[in-house]
């Protein structure tokens, strides 16, 4: 069921991973997703592989839920890999006519799933151990910086607080309209490409007036709270950097810079 | 004879994820055809997950529910099973999409495949049934009217469908007095008038007086009370333990029966009270006119 998504969700926990501070988790995922991105080999892979495998080790979540992240967007890795596997030209393994599978698309598609899952583990791994207000608090000191040439980071961070604080709302919202228009008859995706359309109003309209209705809520109870904005705010809690943190980030830098140095290889 | 058959049904939701709840309990019960029964409980005691077991939505993790005869973990069969049982969802406005009420009242009708001619017979039907003026509201956006007359048309096109069975998930939560009674008195008469089986689900005691033939009190996904509205409410401490209560009437009644007055305390509608106060008040008018004399 549509709720049983887990991806980008927060799972309560105190373990190592849970009590570090965000920024550091924020600095640390985005240079495994750096890191990541500039893999292109299986020494890289196998790298960040072990890093991923440590990280959800100090996690303390189960292996099982970690995967649970993957298991929601398998769709998304499974069309990835096909299109890379069947769309790449090069020397041909097997197959014939317009399906081909060659081995540069072979390559090239166990590289971008590999990318993908990866991406996708150390994303899920900073939303499980990090709380959506510790996360926006996060980002928003780490993007202060920027606040003098005028970027507006706390709204920024604001935003994307709200739009993961609402990605199970909405979700759950989703199956209830789902549930509700199955029980007048309705069929989601059968039938011809425009009828599959059609037959997706019936869900997406009411899930749409209901998300409009709600960010006009949400933004007036923001107001009568007087909110402003980022101007003049403070913190109930303010972050301090501890050594497990400089270790987490050196590490990160570490696998970074072997990633960097593994892609020549 | 039952036409909702549950019997030691569990119910999980996202089993196998760190969100796992565990809603129902073995819980067992069953509806008989043309009752009017009440399913009530404090928040979280599994009432709406047990109503969206009755059309096919949710299917058993432990046990079974047969529905009209078919098993609703029978995923091909509890597919048709909209056709036969009606479930009005919580605030069901939120629900509406198309263009128009009609369209929308229409939807369910359409999907049944029927006729033109039949459909437009069971929209206006429909409409009439929850007090809206086919004429006035039919031409009009869903999304101009008002919260009240919205919900309206949703159950409208719920009863479009002319379920057998009409299950309604608290439908009257959030309408003005008028709007409540009208709502429950369409009800009413669909059951007596057509023969179909309502199952409501509600916070609303006096309701449950007022209309249910019998009365489950669900408890943390156990069934905790299956009884008439009567002598589920002349348990008030029970009821009270269970994080609900006794209707106004029932209050009233406790309260003079705490002043020391020999009342009896289930009436459930203002005018059972009303006829037992009277009824105390003759005798004490007799009490005092024999000792005059």
């Amino acid at each position: 069921m549509l709720s049983d998504i887990t991806f980008g969700r927060y799972i309560p926990g105190n373990s190592l991973l849970h009590r570090l501070d965000p920024r550091t988790k924020v600095i640390c995922a985005l240079a495994a997703a750096v890191a990541v991105i500039i893999a292109v080999n299986w020494y890289g892979f196998i790298l960040l592989a072990g890093f991923a495998f440590i990280s959800v080790a100090l996690s303390g979540l189960s292996s099982k839920t970690c995967l649970s992240g993957l298991r929601s967007l398998w769709v998304l890795l499974a069309i990835t890999f096909f299109a890379q596997v069947l769309l790449t030209p090069g020397e041909v393994l097997l197959g014939h006519g317009a399906l081909k599978v060659s081995r540069e698309g072979l390559e090239a598609g166990s590289r971008i799933f590999m990318q993908l899952a990866l991406l996708i583990m150390f994303a899920s791994l900073l939303t499980f151990t990090t709380s959506p207000v510790n996360l926006t608090a996060g980002i928003e000191s780490i993007l202060s910086p920027l606040k003098r040439v005028g970027v507006p980071a706390h709204e920024l961070a604001m935003m994307v607080t709200i739009a993961l604080r609402f990605v199970p709302t909405l979700l759950a919202e989703a199956e209830i309209i789902m549930k509700a228009q199955r029980s007048r008859g309705a069929r989601f995706g059968s039938g011809g490409a425009l009828e599959r359309v059609k037959s997706l109003l019936p869900l997406f309209v009411p899930l749409f007036a209901g998300a409009l209705r709600r960010a006009d809520e949400l933004a007036t109870a923001m107001e009568a709270r007087c909110y402003r904005g980022g101007a003049g705010r403070t913190r109930m809690n303010s972050f301090v950097l501890d050594l497990p943190d400089y270790v987490a980030i050196g590490v990160s830098i570490a696998v970074l810079a072997g990633s960097a140095v593994l892609r020549i290889l | 004879m039952s036409v909702i058959k549950v019997e030691n049904l569990t119910h999980i939701y996202s089993r196998g994820t760190p969100f796992e709840v565990t809603s129902l309990r073995g819980l067992s019960l069953e509806i008989r055809r043309g009752e009017f029964y009440a399913l009530v409980g404090a928040a979280g005691s599994g009432k709406t997950t047990l109503a969206q077991h009755f059309n096919g939505i949710l299917a058993p993790a432990g046990g079974s529910v047969r529905v009209c005869g078919i098993d609703v973990s029978n995923r091909k069969l509890s597919r048709e099973l909209w056709r036969k049982v009606g479930l009005v969802f919580q605030q069901p406005e939120q629900q509406l999409f198309e263009e128009t009420v009609f369209d929308d009242v229409a939807f369910g009708p359409r999907n049944l495949g029927l006729s033109k001619a039949e459909v437009v017979e069971r929209v206006v039907d429909a409409l009439r049934l929850v007090g809206l003026d086919p004429d006035r509201v039919g031409n009009m956006s869903p999304f101009r009217l008002s919260g009240g007359t919205r919900r309206k048309a949703a159950i409208a096109g719920v009863l479009a469908l002319r379920p057998e069975v009409l299950v309604l998930d608290e439908p009257t939560a959030g309408l003005d007095p008028l709007g409540r009674r009208q709502l429950m008195d369409s009800i009413e008469y669909l059951r007596v008038e057509r023969g179909i089986t309502v199952v409501l689900v509600t916070h609303s005691m006096e309701e449950v007086a007022r209309r249910a033939g019998r009365v489950a009190v669900l408890h943390k996904g156990r069934l905790a009370m299956e009884a008439t509205p009567r002598e589920i409410f002349s348990k008030a401490g029970e009821l009270r333990d269970l994080g609900l209560d006794v209707p106004a009437t029932v209050r009233l009644m406790l309260g003079l029966q705490a002043g020391g007055k020999p009342v009896r305390a289930d009436m459930l509608t203002v005018s059972e009270a009303a006829e037992e106060i009277a009824r105390l008040n003759s005798e004490y008018f007799k009490a005092k006119t024999s000792l005059l004399f």
